[in-house]
């Protein structure tokens, strides 16, 4: 469990919490498995990854309130993907806890676990089933019992036919719905890759370069969704773009060789001068 | 034995002592040979003891003959020795020519043949050349009884070498062990300590059983001391057992070494799946079959010089057909595993084929030089073959070579970078295709080279290779890939575990064995042994 | 805001067998009607020209070609497991031949004790035990005397080893060709096992000589048609069962394992499950191939369990298509038909042949035959 002193202090340093979070914890985002009784959903606390001696992550603390569209920043290297991996089960940390809500410890559970109980992820690299359909898809990630007997016995019913479909209409998709996603542009896999993300309904989404590889055009309209998605669920977003950034961000952390160098608004982040040095001011 | 035999003995023992003493050379008396020939069984034993007594070297010849069946019998009185074509006078030592027509063999029985053997050991005994000598105290070891004691204990005081004399000593003790005397016993149980053959390991055992509910031996200081002496025999003789062990792993390891490092290179470099690379083995092996041929036809006096030139052809033969087939099909299939193993298996059965129809289904036959031929003895019991002794060198030095290759030189530099990062290699200039090229034949000669020695110690067929390839690949696997320190330690490691578990289970379920450990082993360590690094994973 | 709006649906997906998953939406009605020629063929001609047509006339089918067809039918069985496996959840195993085997030993078991005292030495015991010595069935043999204990072995034995083996090596995330040479190293194993006379499964000489099977002799015409027809029928309910599942939400979760485990994980699906279920199915299925494929060759030895024979099985996949159902089954039957030509009228080229063909499948025919068929309409 975290310890509360530090999070209290990194609170503290942080300032206020925002509204939306208080205004979300007795909405529709509580799940009986995630206690968000505190307004945080994610806590990082000094979490250590080290590949061969090579520090990735070096005592990596951060809290994430339920509702907040969190923008994480810093430059190649700086250990984003790597906090995401720690996050999702994927890699283990070798220090630190990492909970999700106030009672989920993530270090012990497997990846497949860590989505069911809400975490859903977008990679760096666009993955998506490449010998099926765009509709197929977004079937397979759509929240259900996804145990073997139960995926064997599926079938589809049209509560859930009319919720993909609105998904395709979403990620402006249904023209390609039978598609091979193989085929897809790699934009087009990026909002297909997204659109699974929100079939698993989940109360955390974690993004990794959503937008690397969108047409401006594209990137507006990614803006537009992950602004509307914000409140209703918590997104974590990596990027590059820092255009984006500032049009989205509620706050912004930024990583620095494993580390939080820096973390607020994105004005307060752009006025601070070790941020400036690392990685704006480049 | 019987008292008649027993009195012959005994008159041997004394004529022993004679010619320990010194007895003065004299002419083989004629009487006394053609007793040996003629006689029956007493005569004949009297005449051997005679013979001895008379400590003539000449006498050593005839006997020796004796016991191999190489005398005969002209008439009623010429006694022959004759070695195929060639025959002697037994008494005068002169060449007899031409061979007479009509002659009868001397045939010896086997009480006979013990008396000559004894003899003959005994005679030798007093022999200035001490490997002579070392070879008839160890033949008395096993076969003298209380009659040849005199002889021993004289021969054991004038010995001056320490090896001779230990095995002389103890031979005695073995005996005198039947004394009457107490303090002769105890004596010789002390001395018995220090013996490592299992024969007195048995004897010393003997005297500490019980059979029916009593102790064989009543004396209960002789059991205590016989206890003490057997404790040590036994101990001596588990180390030799367990240093052969080790040998026989260490050996096996090397093989494994040889028809692994290649793979190190292809599959744990490259990541190159190659199933040939068994048959590339059996190429290198053939190579030098037809290498050792070439020198039997054209350089019969050089053959024992063979393997100097097997070695590099075997080299150039596998890697040549490393690099078709990399051309041919391997180079096509990068990044698509399971295609590689697929298409490589496919190869092998070519190669298979191809071999039966060129040299026949059956194995054929790869000659040790003679300077391999042979063994050191580094304890009782154990004797390292020169062949294996050689393997393990070679293997050394294979292993050296390969890995100065790849820390050292341009093509090692280029290889760690191409396997590392493909794209940043050939952006820096590095024309990877021909790097793989010459990394895959050499990781195909070196296939080569693991043929040429496997043709020294087994059987050269087109089968060869598939017997090697499940235990290679497990070599790699456990060894980790893309290392050679990995892959020298688990192919050593291997060897010795299972020639350990073979001694203990037998060699079908220690090999199966191994197999559970690997497996059980992967559960435990997969992300050691296959991690593959960076980003990769992601996907 | 733009909260996933409803909007009206404007197409009809194709989702395979989604829906309701009965009978007769399993395949298309061409594809049933293929299926159905094929079972009258199978269930009805064959067994009348083979036991009523004379043996003159041209329509007679012989004893020969029975036994032939009855065996590739085996090892199309085979392939369809492996394709299972491998074309749909891209799991290679080198290792199937074993569970063909298991399954043809567990029947074999019962085989022997059939024989009863007919055998050579007119012991209880099966010849071989009599010739070690032995003076009692070991424990292993316990029942098999009962052909539905026997049979229950059959789906037990290779479904258990597959479920336990395949728990630890997928627990750990072997995947790919690691997971190849584990597989083959453990049928290596179990090959040098059975070699042992000790094993208790007649060594290098295995099981023959059978005389009958549920009282009926073995090498009677009808008891061949028999396991003939009912080789066939399990043939056509193998096809249907792997295509219910091919079709269905865990078929196409096995594919997209295939194509992208780590997206499968982290949808929320444990891929270990899944693996499992399909491999021991797969497992299973070769079982059974190998129990219909003794009695009807007469003979099942350890050869059976060589790396050799599994690897050969990948390869009737692969040239048949694999990631398609019929595409292996036609697989098995090119490459066996080629095969028993070959080593009748040329044996020292079959390897040639089979080697080329592992080669230039891989090369130019990666979707194989059934890719070929694919291509050309569209
Ligand atoms: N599995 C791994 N093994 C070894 N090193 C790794 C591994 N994964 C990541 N690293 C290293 O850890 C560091 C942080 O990597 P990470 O992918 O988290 O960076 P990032 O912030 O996501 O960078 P980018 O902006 O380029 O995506 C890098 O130096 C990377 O090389
Ligand atoms: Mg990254």
């Amino acid at each position: 469990m975290m310890n509360l002193a530090v999070y209290a202090e990194l609170k503290a340093r942080e300032g206020p919490t925002p509204s939306k979070a208080t205004g979300i914890s007795d909405g529709h985002v509580v799940t009986p498995g995630v206690d968000i009784s505190h307004g945080a959903i994610l806590y990082l606390d000094s979490v250590s990854v080290s590949f061969d001696g090579f520090n990735a992550l070096n005592d990596l603390s951060l809290v994430v309130d339920a509702g907040e569209l969190r923008c994480v920043i810093g430059p190649n290297g700086a250990g984003k993907t790597t906090m995401m991996d720690v996050i999702t089960g994927k890699t283990r940390p070798d220090a630190g806890t990492a909970y999700f809500g106030q009672t989920i410890d993530l270090t012990r559970l497997s990846e497949p676990e860590i989505a069911g109980i809400g975490i859903g992820r977008k990679f760096q690299k666009p993955t998506v089933f490449t010998d099926h359909t765009v509709f197929e898809n977004l079937e397979l990630a759509r929240k259900a019992d996804k145990r073997v007997w139960p995926t064997l016995t599926a079938k589809l019913d049209s509560a859930a036919y009319d919720r993909i479909l609105a998904n395709l209409e979403t990620i402006h998709l249904a023209p390609e719905a039978k598609r091979q996603a193989g085929l897809l542009s790699h934009g087009q896999k990026q909002w297909l890759e997204i659109g699974m993300l929100l079939m698993q309904e989940p109360q955390l989404l974690l993004l990794d370069e959503p937008v690397a590889g969108m047409t401006d055009d594209e990137t507006m309209r990614s803006a537009e969704l992950f602004l509307s998605l914000a409140g209703k669920y918590t997104l974590v977003v990596v990027e590059h773009d820092m255009d984006f950034v500032a049009k989205i961000a509620d706050r912004v952390t930024v990583l620095h060789e494993g580390h939080v160098l820096a973390e607020g608004s994105m004005q307060q982040v752009q006025r601070n001068e070790q941020v400036i040095e690392v990685f704006l001011g480049r | 034995m019987n008292g008649l035999m027993r009195s012959c003995v005994r008159a041997l023992g004394a004529a022993l002592l004679a010619l320990f003493a010194g007895a003065a050379a004299a002419a083989l008396p004629a009487d006394v040979v053609s007793a040996l020939a003629f006689g029956d069984g007493d005569e004949r034993a009297q005449a051997i003891g005679k013979l001895v007594a008379g400590g003539d070297a000449a006498a050593l010849p005839l006997l020796q003959a004796l016991i191999d069946g190489d005398v005969q019998t002209v008439g009623e009185d010429r006694v022959l020795i004759v070695k195929g074509d060639a025959a002697t006078d037994a008494v005068t030592g002169a060449a007899v020519s031409p061979l007479p027509a009509s002659r009868d063999d001397v045939v010896v029985n086997n009480r006979l043949r013990r008396t000559l053997g004894t003899a003959i050991a005994a005679f030798k005994l007093a022999s200035p050349d001490r490997a002579v000598r070392l070879a008839a105290a160890k033949e008395l070891q096993n076969s003298a009884d209380e009659d040849a004691l005199p002889a021993i204990v004289a021969a054991a005081a004038k010995e001056q070498d320490a090896e001779v004399k230990g095995l002389l000593v103890q031979t005695q003790a073995s005996i005198q062990l039947a004394s009457t005397d107490r303090a002769t016993r105890l004596a010789a149980v002390r001395v018995l300590a220090g013996s490592d053959s299992g024969a007195t390991k048995t004897l010393l055992a003997g005297i500490v059983q019980k059979k029916d509910g009593k102790f064989v031996e009543s004396d209960e200081e002789i059991r205590a001391e016989a206890q003490r002496s057997l404790a040590a025999v036994e101990g001596r003789l588990a180390k030799g057992d367990i240093a052969a062990r080790v040998f026989s792993g260490i050996s096996l390891g090397t093989i494994l070494l040889l028809a692994a490092l290649g793979l190190a290179i292809t599959y744990g470099l490259m990541g190159v799946i190659n199933m040939a690379h068994g048959e590339l083995i059996m190429v290198g092996a053939y190579a030098t079959y037809v290498v050792q041929n070439l020198f039997r036809q054209h350089l019969p006096g050089a053959f024992d010089w063979y393997l100097l030139f097997a070695v590099p052809v075997a080299f150039a033969v596998s890697g040549a057909t490393g690099v078709l087939l990399e051309r041919a099909v391997i180079r096509h299939l990068y990044g698509r595993p399971l295609e590689t193993l697929l298409a490589t298996w496919g190869l092998s059965l070519i190669l298979i084929q191809a071999m039966r129809t060129v040299f026949g289904a059956q194995n054929v036959q790869v000659e040790n030089p003679a300077w391999m031929s042979g063994g050191v003895e580094i304890m009782t019991n154990v004797v390292l073959p020169y062949s294996r002794i050689v393997i393990v060198a070679f293997a050394g030095g294979v292993l050296l070579a390969v890995s100065l290759l790849l820390t050292r030189t341009r093509l090692g530099l280029f290889v760690r970078a191409v396997t590392q990062n493909r794209g940043m290699a050939s952006a820096l200039g590095v024309r990877t295709p021909k790097v793989d090229m010459m990394a895959f034949g050499l990781g195909s000669g070196i296939a080569g080279l693991a043929g040429c020695a496997l043709s020294q110690i087994g059987n050269v067929g087109p089968d060869l290779g598939q017997s090697y390839i499940v235990d290679s690949f497990m070599v790699v696997v456990l060894g980790g890939v893309g290392q050679l320190a990995g892959t020298v330690y688990a192919a050593l490691g291997l060897g010795i575990a299972n020639k350990f578990l073979e001694a203990w289970q037998g060699a079908v379920l220690a090999k199966i064995a191994v197999l559970v450990f690997i497996i059980v082993f992967i559960q435990k360590r997969p992300q050691g042994l296959f991690a593959l690094k960076g980003r990769t994973v992601e996907a | 805001m733009r909260n996933m709006p409803a909007m009206t649906p404007t197409f009809v997906p194709r989702t395979g067998n989604t829906g309701t998953g009965a009978l007769p939406r399993l395949w298309s009605p061409r594809a049933w009607g293929i299926l159905g020629a094929a079972a009258v063929v199978l269930l009805v001609v064959v067994p009348v020209c083979n036991l009523v047509v004379p043996a003159g006339s041209a329509f007679h089918l012989s004893d020969y070609t029975v036994t032939l067809v009855g065996k590739i039918m085996c090892y199309a069985i085979v392939a369809l497991a492996m394709d299972l496996i491998w074309g749909y959840a891209g799991i290679l195993s080198l290792g199937h031949g074993l569970f063909f085997a298991l399954g043809g030993y567990a029947m074999g078991m019962y085989l022997m004790r059939s024989i009863g005292r007919d055998g050579v030495y007119k012991s209880d015991l099966p010849d071989f035990m009599v010739f070690l010595d032995w003076k009692a069935y070991p424990w292993f043999w316990s029942f098999t005397d009962h052909f539905w204990y026997a049979a229950l072995l059959v789906v037990l034995v290779p479904g258990v080893l597959a479920f336990v083996f395949g728990y630890f090596a997928f627990r750990s995330r072997i995947k790919g060709v690691y997971f190849s040479i584990i597989t083959q190293a453990l049928t290596y194993a179990f090959m040098l096992l059975f070699f042992r006379n000790d094993t208790g499964f007649g060594g290098n000489n295995g099981f023959t000589d059978f005389k009958r099977i549920l009282g009926f002799p073995i090498t009677a015409p009808e008891t061949r048609v028999a396991l003939f027809m009912l080789t066939a029928a399990a043939l056509i309910g193998f096809l249907c069962l792997g295509r219910a599942i091919v079709t269905s939400k865990l078929g196409r979760v096995l594919t997209a394992i295939r194509d992208a485990e780590s997206r499968v994980m982290f949808s929320g699906y444990d891929p270990l499950g899944f693996k499992l279920f399909v491999w021991t199915l797969s497992a299973v299925i070769c079982g059974i191939a190998g129990a219909l494929y003794v009695p009807q060759v007469g003979i099942i030895n350890p050869s059976e369990m060589s790396p050799a024979n599994s690897i050969e099985i990948a390869i009737w996949t692969a040239v048949g298509g694999r990631g398609t159902l019929i595409g292996p089954v036609v697989g098995a039957a090119v490459v066996n038909l080629g095969k028993s030509w070959f080593t009748q009228a040329l044996p020292e080229y079959w390897l040639y042949v089979l080697g080329l063909l592992f080669i230039l499948v891989t090369l130019y025919l990666p979707r194989g035959i059934a890719g070929l068929w694919a291509r050309k309409p569209s």
